[in-house]
């Protein structure tokens, strides 16, 4: 048994015979580009100094407070928070959780916009930001359309008629309560929490974008090879 | 891929940057804003509350108000109630389905949720319900009919139940009295009794029922009860009272005075502005999405257009959020 116990991954890293091996290959992809100092940072530059940086983690956090009070009332079913008392406090802390997350959502994209932090092969990052956002209303939208009382009903009875419109309400029925119930507390969740995850991995890559040039600053001449 | 050298693109490209760094505690930061939405939340929560307004039945509908109830219910059996013209994906009808110039996206994946208002909300309801043998006998002569006599019947009883001007105000003619369906003297054949059936069973709650379990003891699905709900004009109006109307804003409000879908703001505000709400009413659904979906694109897209690109460099907010980092690498020009 002894030789076969697992040797540390560090004894075999580069060896060549790894070259053609699934994990070996994504591991070394992953650790290319994301090493520890990137992944879980303890420096940032300098000109990381202004409250606009505060809504990108206040966004996250938002989320995980929308996911954990949306856990809560999943616990017990879509209409426990018109019973209780608890629930409906629960319910208004999923509600404002969720005002807080755009609230904080917008603030970071147009601070993202203003800082035109789509420079330096960060196009990526600011598209899955986008989509992100888009994402995020529909998971809103299904929530208004899952709670189960007026809202629930006059929301649905009038968006049917832009959706059914574009052909979507052939596949997308706002009606249909199981159905959104289903979309907002599963495929859109998980959506989200990808596109985000996606979001922070591409800004921990390439990092936080420079400054404009500074005035007088020297502009480089992109003598070196770059994707076409 | 193929590469090639090319100049810096100051809207476009990012300087390395060459200068100090300070240290940065991302876990710490993580907690603390995590603890501060929090509190934040909750303070909310506690100030404000959440909304919760009871959902509408039809039994409500018809006892608030049984004569818009009655005409409506017969305009669902005479074909000409919103619902029943309404096209895909409810049913073929095309008088009002909207279009991008020719094309008419509803038809192309066409009727996915068929719904025929005359028997899935009037007489399969009516079928599945135990009623009197009167009841029983009008459905199996309505029933054996021809549908041009059906129609007859039915078109009588509707332009008899209630009357709009050109002002769109309606008169009902229709009344309810002591449970009893009045109406004016006419040929109804047995639409009279089918529609005193379907107030009945309205008024005691059997065709929320009714309409809502047609796939058996389970169920998700509330599109029919929504549906018929919103043909009438009593749901509008509870909704007008509430200031939820399209006119209103309504898509992203909510009820009471709390700030509802705010991030919706773009998308409902074309609904109030011209063209939309004149010259493109008939089609303004899917102009106002066409226009979300084309200004969507080009929010996703603004890395690669020249022009929008440039703005953030034109209006010069960067300078105020890197104001230190500028106040130290300005170079006198």
């Amino acid at each position: 048994m002894t030789d076969q116990t697992p040797e540390p991954v560090s004894k075999y890293a580069g060896h060549p015979e790894d070259a053609k091996m699934w994990t070996a290959r994504v591991r070394k992809g992953v650790v290319g580009a994301l090493p520890p100092d990137k992944m879980l940072p303890d420096r940032q530059p300098a000109y990381v100094a202004s409250w606009i940086y505060v809504f990108g983690m206040a966004t996250i956090t938002s989320m995980i407070v929308v996911i954990a009070t949306g856990c809560i009332l999943a616990l017990k079913g879509p209409q426990w928070w018109h019973e209780s008392g608890f629930g409906h406090f629960i319910n208004s802390l999923h509600l404002w959780s969720v005002e807080l997350f755009f609230f904080a959502m917008v603030i970071h994209l147009w601070g993202k916009f203003f800082m035109a932090a789509w420079r330096g092969n960060r196009s990526l990052t600011w598209i899955t930001g986008v989509v992100t956002f888009l994402a995020s209303i529909v998971t809103g939208f299904t929530g208004y359309l899952s709670q189960t009382n007026f809202d629930s009903q006059w929301i649905s009875t009038q968006a049917k008629d832009g959706i059914n419109a574009t052909g979507g309400g052939a596949f997308f029925n706002v009606l249909n309560f199981g159905q959104m119930l289903m979309w907002h507390i599963t495929l859109m969740p998980i959506a989200l929490v990808v596109l985000v995850g996606l979001h922070v991995l591409m800004v921990r890559h390439r990092g936080v974008v420079p400054p404009l040039p500074a005035k007088g600053e020297t502009i480089p001449e992109m003598t070196a090879e770059v994707p076409s | 891929m193929s590469s090639k050298p090319r100049k810096f693109k100051v809207d476009r490209d990012a300087i390395p940057y060459k200068g100090p760094y300070t240290r940065y505690d991302l876990l710490k930061e993580g907690a603390i804003a995590l603890v501060v939405v929090s509190l934040l939340t909750v303070l909310l929560a506690v100030l404000f509350s959440s909304p919760d307004e009871h959902a509408l039945t039809i039994k409500d509908w018809s006892t608030a108000s049984p004569q818009d109830f009655i005409a409506t219910a017969a305009t669902e059996l005479n074909g000409t109630s919103f619902v029943a013209g309404y096209g895909p994906p409810y049913n073929n009808v095309q008088g009002s389905v909207q279009k991008i110039g020719p094309v008419k996206l509803p038809n192309i994946l066409g009727v996915t949720i068929p719904i025929n208002t005359a028997d899935d909300f009037v007489l399969n309801p009516l079928r599945s319900q135990p009623g009197p043998a009167e009841l029983r006998q009008a459905l199996a002569t309505y029933t054996a009919a021809s549908p041009t006599q059906q129609k007859t019947w039915a078109d009588n009883y509707v332009n008899s139940a209630s009357t709009t001007d050109a002002n769109g105000n309606v008169t009902y003619n229709v009344k309810l009295v002591k449970g009893q369906v009045v109406m004016p003297p006419g040929n109804y054949g047995p639409v009279a009794t089918i529609m005193q059936g379907e107030t009945q069973i309205a008024r005691s709650g059997a065709l929320d029922q009714a309409l809502i379990t047609g796939n058996g003891f389970y169920t998700t699905d509330y599109t029919k009860a929504s549906l018929f709900l919103a043909d009438g004009g009593w749901f509008a109006g509870v909704g007008d009272a509430q200031h939820l109307t399209g006119s209103q804003w309504g898509m992203m409000n909510e009820t009471g005075s709390y700030p509802g879908q705010a991030w919706l703001w773009l998308y409902t505000m074309f609904y109030q502005v011209p063209p939309y709400n004149t010259s493109w009413g008939a089609n303004a659904d899917v102009l106002v999405w066409l226009t979300m979906v084309i200004l969507t694109a080009i929010l996703a897209l603004v890395p690669f257009i020249p022009g929008l690109r440039s703005i953030p460099r034109w209006v010069r907010i960067y300078r105020l959020i890197w104001r230190e980092h500028y106040r130290e690498n300005d170079v006198a020009a």
